[in-house]
């Protein structure tokens, strides 16, 4: 059985691409799928960092490209979870340092080792992205609800419908209280814009810099807020019907569940 | 005959004509406020009398437009320039609300790569001979479109937020900078509460790492997000706290000593878990 | 709340006004980006307008401007001449022939009904 190959992008960057892979990744593990990340941002690389894997990298994925190692000797696996393995990117080359054809055939073969395979995209819409997009079959789109980032993602949406392939979008970093103000667009104003299926709403968290400093991805502790979001986004992903809290949510909710749920 | 001509010559000279700074918004990390600072930039040193002009190098996804409320002005953009489709003065839209300001937006349907690196260079050394700042909205990322937008700038400044990823990437572009550029850097979306509760790299934590001058530090507010939504700067805004950190940066700019960072930064840090994560770029 | 007072002073709130913004700048940009359709669109309406007038079908242009509120089509269509027929059919309704002259009015003969009227639809 061949693995769920998805890819993770945005277009704009800086809104939570690799935060979002790192942590849906995580949660379908813990539910007990197999895992591999892929980190397609050569050059740039920050999923090791996210994961807090960084001083474990001894092959990259440009290294598997030009033959100078197998596969499963790039893997490494994470900390916390045997079934949870990531393929980190090069540091020192550039994204022409791989086709999209290699990374295609890449991919294909990681797909044979697990359940999901998840390749976090660099921003833009160039080779980085056109590499990313090469070896997968379904997008998640990760956005903002700020004007740059939807601009963006609509044109990275119009460039992967021409593949044809399922785009489904998370709304990332929301404030409920700014929403009510009227001081920032709504989970509706988004996909009604974007047109695009919606997969999860997380709301913006003080919690998401720490866990990224730490390297210990937010999804696998429970004390945090934010864990249960990931949850069920993987649980979305996995085929259940997981119905969206309202954010806006009186006060007499806020109150009753101890602050904002998303989801 | 001779010594006379030359006494001539030297009588007939015309005076050299001052040239205008480019310098080029950078951080290899997106979102990290690039755009928003070239905006704000910008506006401030345009609100000094400065004649200043804003390019826009994120071909493919341009937002300099938007950020500025210009979106609905613009009818030709760079490459319509470098292609000799049009001429700048016909491709640059007028600000809103400074009259000093204009800004050459970026192609929306191009991609990076045609963007011709010589042409480019030669654009940005036109534009300094007519403005006294050219101000380069550099795109996400080390490739095509960062080589491009750093081509022709005299000067650099980094962009850098209190993040792990965000500072690794700075300071990677700052060894692809190289020796030509001495960057300066802003260390923006700073939360003071954070850092004083060590959930955040200080800014020292982060000047540690990259040591370079600072030229200015800007407090995380959702005004940003405001003023983006309706397109009007926070350099405008008397109120913004942020804003009043943005015409700091641009006093400095402009030569001013202005006083130390505008934001408390508390004493503690995150610097030995740090510490092995940069092998440095020397 | 908040966003009441704002409605109430007629002033939109920010999010409604980036809302709008985006809307006009995403229309523009997919445009843009749709240059077939645009071709389509330019072929057709000079069909269109090429029944009553004649253009000159390698000089037209069309485009599409920003505004504050809207997009806007403009098409630029040099006319050469009206056609004969539509020249024709323009004196016929104004009483006079082409050649300026005024036209003898005709009786027209009202309709009879017949024994087999058109079944109703």
């Amino acid at each position: 059985m061949s693995a769920r190959k998805i890819v993770f992008t945005s277009g704009k960057g800086g809104v939570g691409k690799t935060t979002t892979t790192v942590n849906v990744g995580a949660a379908l593990a813990k539910r007990g799928a197999r895992v591999i990340l892929v980190d397609a941002d050569i050059g740039l690389r920050n999923l090791d960092l996210v994961l807090g894997l960084e001083k474990r990298i001894v092959f990259d994925l440009v290294e598997v490209v030009e033959g100078r190692c197998q596969l499963r000797q790039a893997l490494i696996k994470d900390k916390r979870f045997d079934s949870l393995f990531m393929l980190p990117a090069a540091q020192t080359r550039e994204k022409e340092a791989v086709t999209e054809e290699q990374m295609a055939e890449v991919v294909g073969q990681l797909a044979h080792m697990a359940d999901y395979v998840l390749i976090d995209s660099p921003a833009g819409i160039e080779h980085g992205f056109r590499n990313a997009a090469a070896g997968a079959s379904e997008a998640i789109i990760v956005t903002t609800p700020e004007v740059s980032a939807i601009r963006d993602a609509d044109r990275v949406i119009g460039k992967l419908t021409v593949k044809g392939m399922p785009i489904r979008l998370i709304v990332n970093r929301i404030r409920p209280e700014m929403v009510r103000s009227g001081d920032m667009l709504s989970i509706d104003d988004v996909c009604e814009i974007l047109s695009a299926e919606l997969l999860g709403i997380v709301p913006d968290d003080e919690d998401v810099i720490d866990t990224t400093n730490r390297g210990e991805p937010l999804a696998l502790d429970p004390s945090k807020r934010l864990a249960s979001i990931y949850e069920k986004i993987a649980r979305r992903l996995q085929g259940e019907i997981v119905p969206f809290t309202n954010l806006e949510s009186k006060r007499f909710f806020d109150r009753l569940f101890a602050g904002l749920k998303a989801g | 005959m001779q010594e006379l001509k030359v006494q001539e010559d030297a009588a007939s000279a015309p005076a050299v004509t001052k040239r205008g700074t480019a310098i080029v918004v950078t951080s290899g990390k997106g979102g990290v406020g690039k755009t928003t600072t070239v905006a704000n930039l910008g506006t401030a040193l345009a609100q000094r009398g400065a004649k200043v002009v804003l390019v826009d190098a994120d071909v493919g996804l341009r937002n300099l437009d938007i950020v500025l409320g210009l979106e609905s002005r613009v009818r030709h953009h760079l490459l319509d320039v470098l292609e000799e489709k049009v001429s700048v003065d016909d491709a640059l839209v007028a600000d809103k609300h400074s009259a000093q300001l204009c800004l050459l937006a970026a192609a929306q349907t191009r991609e990076k790569e045609d963007v011709d690196t010589e042409k480019m260079r030669a654009l940005i050394a036109t534009l300094a001979q007519r403005f006294d700042y050219v101000l380069i909205d550099c795109p996400a990322g080390i490739e095509m479109g960062f080589k491009n937008a750093v081509a022709g700038a005299d000067e650099a400044i980094v962009v850098c937020t209190p993040e792990v990823s965000a500072v690794r990437d700075v300071d990677r572009v700052v060894g692809l900078l190289g020796n030509r550029f001495r960057p300066r850097l802003i260390v923006n979306r700073v939360r003071p509460q954070l850092v004083a509760k060590g959930k955040m790299l200080s800014v020292e934590d982060v000047n540690s790492i990259l040591r370079l001058p600072l030229l200015g530090v800007i407090a995380d507010e959702p005004g940003v997000i405001i003023a983006t939504n309706r397109g009007t700067p926070l350099a405008l805004n008397g109120a913004s706290k942020a804003g009043a950190a943005f015409r700091a940066i641009a006093a400095r700019v402009a030569g001013e000593d202005v006083a130390a960072p505008e934001v408390a930064i508390p004493p503690q840090g995150l610097m030995a878990k740090l510490g092995s994560l940069f092998g440095g770029r020397r | 709340m908040i966003e009441f007072f704002n409605r109430l002073f007629g002033r939109q709130s920010s999010s409604a006004t980036a809302k709008e913004r985006l809307r006009l700048v995403l229309l523009s940009d997919h445009l843009a980006l749709a240059p077939d359709l645009i071709g389509d669109l330019k072929r057709e309406l000079v069909d269109v307008i090429s029944r009553y007038v004649e253009v000159d079908r390698e000089n037209i242009e069309l485009n599409f401007e920003q505004r504050e509120k809207v997009i806007a089509m403009l098409a630029n269509v040099p006319i050469l001449s009206m056609h004969p027929a539509t020249r024709a059919n323009g004196a016929k309704r104004s009483g006079r022939a082409p050649d300026g002259t005024k036209r003898p009015r005709r009786r027209r003969k009202r309709a009879t009904p017949t024994s087999n009227p058109a079944p109703a639809t």
